[in-house]
């Protein structure tokens, strides 16, 4: 069933249809109020009431954004990934998520013949530092992993009063205000990219930062990260290069054998990594 | 923090549901168990059974009160726990509780109520006052004791039974569901999940009615029937067989598969739940009760009845403690293993105070037997001076026990 976005998406109010116009009206009054000291502030009152009115209750992602339009999908490419954990840190500080929880975390694998070592250490948030192995390793790589917005997610399906939801334009978000915490969504993910916040005590997860997705903006990973491993873009667009990696290249998914049909579509990605 | 071996994933490391989920199953386990004791009497007419049929009525009724407040205890937001009433989510597993839940209150309470109504009527009568208000609200202002009504309460008590022993099942076998169907999680996810939940729900409940029948009967200063304890045996040890066949089932499964989870679920078993699994599931809980038991059921006619009701409570005693650990072994069990499938957390302690802990268990533990003696004050259990009651109950001087 597909919902109007709430809580984290709309946090953030969104910039209606002709915002740049709106801004720099705004600006001009602030302008004109410091210059005339104060003369203005009646018209400016009267200017604010007005603009206000105009936009009451505005949809999710602001006018500009129609989500019949979008259809989004994610690309990790892990031959690109560095390890460097700016996409954990710039998820954490974006979406303010508690100590010791994630919503995107980077995965460290060393293989050899005699064996295998898989850490990730504060999800990846600070690095990676050097680690000895029993074995000798002949490959190492990282790979980042965060909630797959799956299109037959578990999580949804369990959630007893849907708070948990999918949107029109594919990703799965949590409605914080019905959410009762039980707990459910977190057990069936199998991802483990869900969690119970030990201050609003409900669930919370990746919502791919739709409230900067529905501004035209990236996820704030795939901003941040220095080797474009993180790629995102619109399946409905038959230019757009994510669409056009998952259409010609050879990619893969998480557990696909649990037929949740993620979205978030791998490349590169080692028999080791589950 | 909590001690990782191997690599679980970042967010999989916190048990979420907590020893209140562990309460949970255990306390729905014994409404179910108890009914099937019931049933036993009101729908198969096994006459062994009349002693304890209405203290099983009772038991049900005490647990199933107290059944909703596990859950309301650990949900994040309890405040907004109609909303799985309101607006549930019909893709749900969860969602199915609010329904179950109320319409199984709904057929115990008309059950309490065809089953006592005679009682209520005589007390609506023979008392004054605030009291003789009181049952008469509980009468629902039918007044009617003639021979056909009585006849007409029997009939609605077994046809309620008889709707409410399917209720009984489902409303655990959902609880096993809800674990059973996890596909995200190994050591959960099995189709025998709600059956072995069943199945460990009779278990509980019939060993807790062995345990209290007798006690009940010795605080009383009445016999314990010898037939009963025995018969309560058989039950008791028949549904044991199939829960533990079916535990060990699913393990032995999972090995010779050799399956995926096998690797993580071995190092689950021997490790973390060394202790709750091995040691209390299957030795102290499963193999000693099953072997005592086993004694009580095939050498009965050689037994002194003191030791054959020793040998009961004893066995009852353990699997009582074997249900607990299965349902601790289910329940923290599937949230030590990550679903990386390449680590465990440490062994979960719970709280001692607050609103998960240790005391808040006991206390959920504690409720439902000051209930039950609540219940017996407004509603006597043993009616004594019922038709029923004079025909099956005979009194017996204190500390004897009259052999049937």
């Amino acid at each position: 069933m597909d919902h109007a976005p709430c809580t984290q998406a709309s946090t953030a109010p969104p910039p209606p249809r002709d915002a740049p116009a709106d801004a720099a009206r705004r600006e001009f009054l602030g302008t004109a109020f410091k210059v005339s000291g104060g003369a203005v502030v009646m018209l400016a009152g009267l200017e604010a009431g007005a603009i206000s009115e105009t936009h009451h209750a505005p949809p999710p992602g602001g006018d500009a954004y129609n989500w019949e339009e979008h259809r989004w999908a994610y690309v990790i490419d892990t031959s690109k990934c560095i390890g460097c954990g700016s996409c954990v840190r710039a998820c954490k500080q974006e979406n303010d998520v508690p100590d010791g929880f994630v919503r995107t975390w980077v995965e460290r694998y060393i293989v050899g013949p005699g064996g295998s070592y898989v850490d990730s250490p504060k999800g990846g948030l600070e690095g990676f530092p050097p680690v000895p192995t029993s074995f000798t390793p002949t490959k190492a790589f990282f790979v980042p992993k965060m909630c797959n917005h799956c299109k037959e997610t578990p999580c949804v399906q369990v959630c007893p009063v849907g708070a948990s939801y999918r949107t029109k334009d594919g990703v799965v978000m949590v409605d914080g205000s019905s959410c009762i915490g039980c707990g459910y969504c977190v057990q069936a993910c199998p991802y483990g990219s869900r969690f119970l916040n030990p201050a609003t005590h409900t669930a919370e997860k990746c919502t791919w930062c739709y409230h900067r997705i529905t501004k035209g903006l990236k996820p704030a990973c795939v901003e941040v990260c220095p080797t474009s491993t993180r790629a995102f873009g619109n399946m409905l667009r038959e230019d757009d290069p994510v669409r056009q990696t998952i259409d010609h290249e050879r990619v893969s998914i998480l557990q696909g054998h649990l037929l949740t049909q993620p979205q978030c579509f791998y490349l590169h990605l080692d028999m080791e990594v589950r | 923090m909590p001690e990782i071996t191997g690599y679980a994933f970042p967010n999989d490391i916190h048990v979420h549901w907590s020893l209140m989920i562990v309460m949970y199953p255990y306390i729905t386990g014994f409404v179910a168990g108890a009914f099937i004791v019931s049933a036993l009497f009101h729908v198969f007419g096994r006459e062994e059974f009349r002693p304890v049929a209405r203290l099983a009525m009772a038991t049900s009724f005490c647990f199933m009160a107290v059944a909703t407040l596990p859950l309301n205890l650990h949900l994040g937001h309890a405040e907004r726990s109609w909303l799985v009433m309101v607006t549930p989510n019909l893709s749900s597993a969860m969602a199915g509780f609010g329904m179950l839940y109320s319409g199984y209150l709904l057929i115990l309470a008309l059950e309490v109520w065809f089953v006592w109504r005679q009682e209520i009527i005589r007390y609506a009568r023979q008392s004054r006052g605030w009291k003789r208000t009181f049952y008469a609200a509980l009468a629902l202002g039918t007044y009617d004791s003639s021979p056909e009504a009585v006849a007409v309460d029997h009939r609605a008590a077994t046809i309620l039974a008889a709707i409410g022993l399917p209720g009984a099942c489902m409303l655990h076998g959902y609880v096993g569901f809800i674990f059973g169907a996890i596909k995200a999680n190994p050591w959960w996810s099995t189709p025998l999940m709600p059956v072995i939940f069943l199945l460990s729900a009779a278990v509980s409940g019939i060993a807790l009615l062995t345990i209290l029948y007798q006690v009940v009967a010795k605080l009383n200063r009445r016999v314990i029937e010898g037939r009963t304890v025995a018969a309560l045996a058989r039950w008791l040890w028949f549904f044991l067989i199939l829960t533990i066949t079916l535990e060990l089932l699913e393990i032995v499964m999972l090995a010779y598969e050799k399956s995926e989870s096998w690797h993580i679920i071995s190092q689950l078993l021997t490790t973390r739940l060394e202790f709750s699994f091995i040691t209390m599931q299957m030795v102290v809980g499963g193999l000693i009760p099953l072997i005592l038991l086993g004694i009580v059921v095939l050498m009965d006619k050689y037994l002194h009845d003191r030791i054959r009701n020793t040998l009961c409570i004893a066995s009852s005693i353990l699997l009582l403690i074997q249900v607990f650990s299965m349902r601790w072994n289910i329940v923290i069990g599937g949230q030590l293993l990550s679903k990386s499938m390449r680590g465990l957390r440490s062994t979960y302690s719970p709280e001692v105070f607050g609103r998960e802990g240790v005391l808040m268990a006991m206390v959920l533990m504690v409720l439902p037997f000051v209930l039950l003696w609540l219940f017996n004050r407004v509603l006597p259990i043993f009616g004594d001076d019922t038709p029923e009651a004079e025909a099956h109950h005979h009194r017996a001087p204190p500390g004897t026990e009259v052999p049937t």
